[in-house]
């Protein structure tokens, strides 16, 4: 395998492996505190959705669009994503935002589900419908990144094997744990991606651009993929010059926009 | 009605996120890009080199406006 399929699998590994303990947390609160044959269920319903997706996305992406349309398009929407979550990286990292914290979502999610009552009888469709909730959103970034790295890597089985293999591995650890993911560093996993969507969408959705040229060719940037590498590395020192930055000296007022909400 | 606000609101839940500067700060960036191209006076590395910066100034100035502190009232 060359460097570039390298990194596919690499980024739509540690995509997945994010977006998996998140789901992961969800459906462990629903199935010890309520009924695991409806939150499974309802996590093998949103899985069978998200083929579904998958199948349709990426067939219409691929055989549609023409190819700057597709990098203008999916690198656009990578940049949004990655720049998201480098954000979130870097408010985390100075301290001005709270972190991730799986096991506080766990007592969340257990607290909602015995606020909810008894379960009945029957699928319990509180359980169902919070797993299948959980796992086709998260699911949804995750498919998105498949396919967006796949097609333009034109390697959809490298990425489909890192997001695969993800699943996998978190599924094993979930198993052996019994309990909430909180041991993995999902913070700095989440930098990790961020940095990776970025620089990929920047790629991307610059040669896009090409599209509205005559000819529609895409834009080529110098030194073609290696160049993704300087990106990588652009990206890491400006979002570590924003965590100095940010963290001293510590702000007398809250600072706008900035909630210390442990979000999902 | 009631699904249509519900299917809008997941989109703009997915692809906007809790920051809509971002997605304001990429789609600026990128017009200013287009609008370079269009004066035919640049080559495809000025170019290219060009949108790359354009995106990791628009970041910054998001951040930074998400960062500011507040005006005391």
């Amino acid at each position: 395998m060359d460097a570039a399929t390298w990194g596919l699998v690499i980024a739509t590994f540690v995509a997945c492996f994010v977006e998996m303990v998140e789901a992961t947390t969800i459906v462990m609160a629903m199935g010890f505190t309520r009924s695991w044959r409806s939150a499974l269920t309802g996590t093998l319903a949103a899985l069978g959705a998200l083929a579904v997706v998958t199948v349709f996305a990426g067939y219409a992406l691929a055989n549609w669009l023409p190819e700057s349309a597709l990098q203008l398009a999916i690198g656009g929407l990578l940049l949004i994503f990655g720049l998201q979550w480098l954000r979130k990286a870097i408010l985390r990292s100075s301290g001005r935002k709270a972190v991730h914290d799986e096991a506080a979502i766990y007592k969340e999610e257990v607290a909602a589900a015995k606020a909810a009552g008894e379960p009945t009888g029957g699928l319990d469709m509180f359980s169902f419908m919070v797993s299948f909730k959980g796992v086709f959103l998260e699911g949804m970034e995750v498919v998105f990144i498949v396919i967006t790295f796949g097609l333009n890597a034109d390697n959809v089985p490298a990425a489909s094997a890192g997001a695969i293999a993800a699943v996998v591995i978190v599924l094993i650890i979930a198993i052996a744990a019994r309990r909430p993911l909180s041991m993995i560093n999902e913070n700095l996993l989440k930098y990790g991606v961020g940095l990776l969507l970025a620089s990929f969408g920047t790629y991307w959705a610059v040669e896009g651009i090409g599209i509205f040229r005559d000819g529609r060719e895409s834009l080529n940037w110098p030194g073609h993929d290696l160049i993704i590498l300087a990106l990588l590395a652009a990206w890491l020192i400006l979002s570590r010059i924003f965590v100095a930055a940010l963290r001293t000296p510590a702000p007398a007022t809250t600072p706008a926009g900035i909630s210390v909400e442990a979000d999902k | 009605m009631k699904f249509l606000k519900a299917f809008g609101a997941f989109w703009y839940d997915f692809i906007i996120g809790d920051d809509w500067k971002i997605a304001v700060a990429v789609v600026t960036s990128l017009a200013i890009l287009l609008t370079a191209l269009k004066t035919n006076l640049f080559s495809d590395t000025a170019l290219t080199l060009l949108g790359g910066a354009v995106i990791v100034v628009a970041f910054a100035i998001s951040l930074a406006i998400d960062v500011r502190p507040k005006r005391r009232r």
